[in-house]
């Protein structure tokens, strides 16, 4: 199976500080991927680099079957490629209604002429409907979504990347600011779109890493520790030295 | 925030006037002004208001109109732009050109047709330079005056110049990514260095003493000004209700949507795929020819145009206007514009009478800018929606209050401040 998404060889340095170092990633097009990592280890940075928000110094990042290059696209044309991120904390539109939101993610031309024109179809306000139901928000679409609780948030900012339909997905901390009830659910919706998608989902809560059952990517100081299952990695001494030691 | 906001998710079967009653509204309310004013005026009317006054009027409505541009840009996209009235006298500056040759040329050729043989055409332009930069000791005309003779052309130079010079600017600014204040100042900037650059004698607009007469218009030698005055209140009037429509359609669909998410989180537009930059680019652009729009229909009012209309201070006049006024909303921009410049030039007409505070006396004409600048610091921390937040209050309705750092995992549908409670 070929890689989705292919890291190799990256290296950033801010002011000096070596923050990725020599680092090599791949992922497959439909694959879950958990990574872990001590505060500084790179985490942050490594999805700033796929998403376009930093330009690497060294290394390449392709994408897709033909493998094209990312590097040197904007953060908006890796977007449209078919790269969503999910950030630690809800980013949605807050003065804006749920359905605006649902809308303005919704995979469709980005173009401002495209866009000027656009008017909604019965078949985009029904998919808005069913993304919104998806997440226990098909009764919210009217309210503005500042109004709604955090975890309400999360789900709407799930549902928006939903909408975009990205080939990879990159999501940051998702357990974070959730109930346990909300936790198990999101462990379940993340399982799933997986089947059809790559998900990379960074994460600090071993609990929830063990739930996702998947391969999971140990980084360290900028580059990789190890990788696979989760019992594999908690068992390299390597690992339990650099990070479950201190925890 | 603003209009345009409401729901849609039956889109297709309300039409556009159900979903911005407020359009509607707005456009009736206009239509019944300029009724009445044009019967209280002077050329159609019972002559209940001078001549002067309608054109304080009709001059009034292309400052709604600027101010209309300047909300899409500031108060829905976030860019603070202190630099769109100097779109708005380029666009003055542009159509003055034109009413100021061939009203010359008119004069010119009268009085060569007195010598009694036909004036060639050599001689007629030859004294239309000699009259027009004669004031600033040249007789040539300039090469950027090469247009002036058609009013076409004149006109289309008069949107395109400030579109173009937009464009340039706005893609230059924004492709490096410069945000906030910073993009403010380069705005500023801009205008100063180009106020500057009119000031000077050979720029080839007439330096200090600018263009003047534009209020005769011409080929229209014996209409009164009593006409005009109520000639152009239409056309303005015309203008800034067509403008207010298309800008409310502009806001009310997805590209609204876009643009008030890049004012409220850019970054985040960026990882949905919108390129932030072309939009800010585009609005910054239409808004700019929508300025230029209102400075043609402006200055044929006003009579003369001149390089201090460029000033910076103009500029802030206008986030002034609109923040009085309410930002993101439409109406708000058109009320705070109206509002304070009718004021303004009530309080600077010097017909108010001091008022007398024991030593010293309240002089309306030296204290206004100080009350507009206090109104404007009130505005701005006590009611940041301005006058427009007063139609929220009638419709009852509240800004959703949920901001506060989210609370631990376990409570993670509460917020900081709803917890306290």
């Amino acid at each position: 199976m070929s890689a989705l998404l292919e890291v190799s060889g990256v290296s950033v340095t801010f002011d000096g500080f070596r923050a990725i170092n020599n680092l090599s990633f791949s992922i497959g097009p439909a694959e879950l991927r958990a990574i872990i990592g001590p505060n500084g280890a790179g985490k942050t940075t490594f999805m700033d680099i796929v998403t376009g928000k930093t330009r690497p110094d060294a290394g390449r990042v392709t994408f897709g079957e033909r493998s094209i290059s990312l590097l040197g696209m904007n953060e908006a044309r890796i977007a449209r490629e078919g790269i969503g991120r999910k950030f630690q904390r809800p980013t949605v539109f807050e003065d804006q209604t749920v359905e605006d939101n649902l809308i303005l993610a919704l995979k469709a031309n980005r173009s401002p002429w495209a866009v000027l024109f656009w008017r909604p179809k019965a078949a985009d306000m029904d998919r808005v409907q069913a993304l919104a139901e998806e997440v226990g928000l098909g009764d919210q679409l009217h309210r503005k979504s500042g109004e709604l609780s955090h975890g309400q948030k999360q789900w709407l900012e799930i549902a928006m990347l939903l909408a975009q339909e990205p080939r990879l997905l990159l999501v940051d901390e998702p357990a974070a600011g959730m109930t346990p009830a909300e936790r198990e659910q999101t462990t379940a919706l993340l399982v799933s779109l997986a089947k059809t998608r790559a998900v990379v989902v960074v994460e600090h809560d071993m609990e929830f890493i063990r739930r996702l059952n998947c391969r999971v990517t140990v980084l360290h100081e900028g580059s990789v520790l190890a990788e696979g299952s989760l019992d594999h990695v908690t068992r390299d001494p390597q690992v339990i030295a650099v990070y479950l030691g201190r925890g | 925030m603003g209009d345009g906001a409401g729901p849609r998710s039956d889109g297709k079967s309300k039409s556009f006037f159900a979903q911005n009653p407020s359009a509607l509204i707005f456009i009736a309310f206009l239509a019944a002004f300029t009724l009445i004013v044009t019967l209280l005026s002077e050329a159609y009317g019972v002559g209940f208001l001078s001549t002067s006054f309608v054109k304080t009027l009709g001059k009034t409505l292309c400052l709604c109109l600027v101010a209309l541009a300047m909300d899409l840009i500031w108060g829905y996209a976030g860019i603070l732009s202190l630099g769109h009235m100097a779109f708005f006298a380029l666009g003055g500056y542009m159509i003055g050109m034109w009413l100021m040759y061939a009203r010359t040329e008119e004069i010119v050729v009268q009085a060569l047709a007195q010598g009694g043989l036909p004036a060639t055409p050599e001689e007629v332009s030859q004294g239309i330079a000699t009259q027009i930069f004669g004031v600033v000791g040249s007789s040539d005309l300039p090469a950027i005056w090469a247009f002036a003779h058609s009013l076409p052309l004149q006109l289309l130079l008069a949107l395109a110049v400030p579109g173009v010079l937009a464009l340039v600017f706005g893609w230059l600014a924004f492709r490096s990514r410069v945000t906030g204040v910073y993009l403010s100042i380069l705005t500023q900037a801009m205008t100063l260095a180009l106020a500057l650059y009119l000031f000077q004698n050979d720029s080839g607009l007439r330096g200090n003493n600018g263009l003047s007469g534009l209020q005769n218009l011409p080929g229209l030698g014996d209409a009164s000004q009593d006409l005009v005055s109520v000639w152009f209140l239409w056309a303005s009037a015309l203008a800034l209700g067509l403008g207010y429509l298309a800008l409310a359609w502009v806001v009310s669909g997805k590209f609204g949507s876009v643009i008030r998410a890049i004012r409220d989180d850019e970054a985040r537009v960026r990882f949905l795929g919108y390129a932030v930059e072309t939009y800010k680019l585009f609005v910054f652009t239409l808004t700019a020819v929508i300025a230029a729009l209102a400075g043609v229909l402006y200055y044929p009012q006003a009579g003369i145009i001149n390089p201090a209309e460029l000033a910076p201070i103009a500029s802030i006049y206008l986030a002034v206007w609109v923040a009085i006024g309410g930002r993101g909303r439409l109406y708000g921009a058109v009320i705070g514009a109206a509002f304070v410049s009718l004021l303004s030039s009530l309080f600077t007409s010097g017909r108010l009478p001091d008022i007398p505070l024991g030593p010293v006396a309240l002089n309306w004409v030296d204290w206004w800018l100080v009350i507009l600048g206090l109104a404007f610091v009130a505005v701005t921390l006590l009611a940041p929606k301005g006058i427009g937040g007063l139609f929220d209050r009638f419709q009852h309705i509240r800004p959703p209050d949920r901001k506060g750092a989210a609370l631990g995992p376990n409570d993670g549908a509460l917020q900081e401040q709803e917890a306290r409670e």
